[in-house]
């Protein structure tokens, strides 16, 4: 870190520098210069790359290592250090695609995953509205009381979910673990959907009301196409929070709807320690975030900046 | 903005409120219940007050994992938000790099804790993962299901890897939302650039990073699962942190009545925190 910030430091002393000398003799250089002080990062910018880039290989060494093993055989893994698989497996893999174990843990995920992010987006809609656009009785305070549930630490209800669940008889099923996300997923969405809302300015609201728009027809005509890379967004943040939890999803299911990351868990303990097993349904986890991602690359930067920025 | 004054607003909330009550209000009633009960079995309880609280709040064993707590959110703080901010502040504001740079960074926020928490597992293995090998190899004795500085050090830098990116997505927001007229009025000004750091793009993030600290903060309180699959808590009790205690006193050794008064210290203690957070925020948007 502290280098970092040293770095940058030097490089602002070069440009001030450089800024206050006299221009340089050779005609050249001058150009040069005068074109990185136009385009106000200066000479700092041919090497600041290297922060983002050492930064993503830290991020990508972990994942390539899981990759790695999950080409591995068992007897491979547990031989020794190697950079690489030398004896080249798809066998984890065929095995996860092949028995229906695993292949539904992907499935049940992947349905309450989806259900979650749609209960949560299309309820949290008229609610981010209300809060961006209208004072009533309790709203602070109701704002802040959704936010306290994304507080609540999931280990403090896992317990009582797990009671309250079986006595309406979801247990077991993706809906309660869609349900159950519900906790931390609404007050995330209303709090990012509030965010993209209030950076619509509110004559838009009037000119369309005094156009003879009814609420729900400038809703869903204007409103909604106007923030759609902030429901893009809050899609994106309750697809991740809901795909990455355990906890709650573990507690809530036992067998029909067991999640991928709960059938890992099981087979790490009972069936020894595959690691190549577990390596490749790792990787396997990890594809659907990265196509979600692809989908929303757009989105991402825009969005934040659209936010509450 | 000046917003109207509308109750009937109150019927596009109540959907939310619906369903965030019912998961939020009787599990809670739920624990509550508990914290002041004892139970001999039997689903027979008995009243018991403040016991279980006085039990808790005078347990060595829960004063060591709340230290281990605040050791463990403040360093995480202390790394993430700076690590994060630099890394935004060297990121490409536009070109074909930008789309690359957030599509990777994104990629460890979108893993499932568990596997986060298997893949350091496989990672940091002394003799087949990569970062454990490399460690040994420099001289450097390093197992971290051994030695609780490993462990430590191996938990942190985890959350680093996984985390980070939250921060620097956020700040990276911040920055590209500043028009870049103010880049030219502080150019014109000769202003260095620490001071437009400083006055421009500091104050420009303010909002994004208290989001960013408040997000991180809850976040590393309530960590659970990928300290858990990766040290279970140990060596010893090293990396037992709050929520790792807290399950383990409620599924592990079925004490109903502590772990309910653990949880509902917990949650106050959480809400407490993000409520300052909360306050300083708002306050940071009603000036603008």
């Amino acid at each position: 870190m502290t280098s970092v910030k040293e770095g940058l430091g030097d490089k602002r002393g070069d440009i001030l520098m450089r800024e206050q000398t006299t221009p340089p003799p050779a005609s050249n250089a001058a150009g040069l210069q005068s074109a990185s002080v136009m385009s106000g990062r200066g000479r700092e910018a041919r090497f600041l790359w290297l922060v983002p880039t050492v930064y993503i290989i830290f991020l990508m060494l972990p994942i390539y290592w899981l990759l790695n093993m999950s080409f591995k055989t068992t007897n491979e893994i547990l031989g020794g250090f190697s950079l690489w698989p030398r004896s080249f497996t798809v066998a984890s893999y065929v095995e996860i695609l092949t028995n229906p174990v695993w292949y539904n843990g992907y499935i049940s995920s992947i349905s309450y995953v989806f259900i979650n992010t749609a209960i949560s987006v299309s309820v949290a809609l008229p609610a981010a509205y209300a809060f961006s656009r209208y004072r009533f009785l309790g709203d602070k305070h109701l704002f802040f009381w959704l936010l306290t549930n994304r507080m609540a630490p999931p280990a403090v209800f896992a317990l009582p979910f797990y009671q309250l669940y079986s006595a309406i008889n979801l247990f077991d099923t993706p809906w309660a673990v869609a349900l159950a996300h519900c906790l931390f997923n609404i007050p995330l969405a209303v709090w990012i959907l509030e965010g993209f809302m209030s950076g619509v300015p509110k004559e838009i609201d009037e000119t369309a009301f005094i156009d003879g728009y009814s609420w729900p027809r400038f809703f869903v005509k204007i409103f909604m196409p106007l923030i759609a890379s902030g429901i893009g967004v809050t899609a994106f943040f309750c697809f991740m929070f809901s795909w990455v939890e355990l906890l709650l999803a573990k507690t809530l299911t036992s067998v029909a709807a067991k999640p991928i990351a709960a059938v890992m868990t099981r087979t790490a303990s009972t069936s020894g320690y595959e690691l190549g097993l577990l390596a490749a349904a790792g990787v396997l986890t990890i594809v659907p975030g990265a196509i979600v991602i692809w989908f929303v690359r757009n989105y991402i930067a825009k969005g934040f900046a659209l936010g509450r920025v | 903005m000046d917003k109207t004054w509308n109750n009937k607003a109150w019927f596009m909330v109540l959907p939310v409120l619906v369903l965030v009550a019912f998961n939020a209000i009787i599990p809670l009633m739920t624990v509550v219940n508990y914290s002041v009960q004892e139970t001999f079995g039997n689903n027979l309880f008995f009243f018991e007050g403040v016991k279980w609280f006085q039990e808790v709040l005078n347990s060595p064993r829960f004063h060591a994992s709340l230290l281990r707590q605040f050791a463990f959110t403040g360093l995480i703080l202390l790394i993430e938000v700076p690590l994060g901010v630099a890394v935004a502040l060297a990121m490409p504001r536009s070109g074909p790099w930008v789309a690359v740079c957030l599509v990777l960074m994104s990629l460890p926020l979108l893993i499932p804790w568990n596997v986060v928490g298997a893949m350091w597992n496989i990672f940091a293995l002394p003799d087949i993962g990569l970062l454990g090998y490399v460690i040994n190899a420099m001289g450097i004795s390093y197992n971290f299901t051994s030695q609780p500085l490993s462990a430590w050090f191996t938990v942190v830098l985890m959350d680093v890897w996984h985390w980070t990116s939250l921060v620097v997505l956020l700040a990276y927001a911040g920055l590209v939302s500043i028009p870049d007229a103010y880049y030219q009025a502080a150019k014109i000004d000769g202003a260095s650039r620490w001071s437009v750091f400083r006055f421009i793009q500091l104050p420009k993030m303010k909002r994004v990073l208290t989001i960013a600290m408040l997000l991180r903060f809850m976040d590393s309180f309530m960590v659970y699962t990928e300290p858990f699959v990766l040290t279970g808590g140990g060596p010893g009790n090293a990396t037992t942190f709050l929520s790792i205690d807290l399950v383990k006193a409620a599924l592990g050794e079925f004490n109903l009545g502590i772990a309910a008064a653990m949880s509902i210290i917990y949650f106050l203690m959480t809400l407490l925190v993000s409520w300052l957070f909360y306050t300083l925020m708002t306050q940071s948007e009603a000036e603008g």
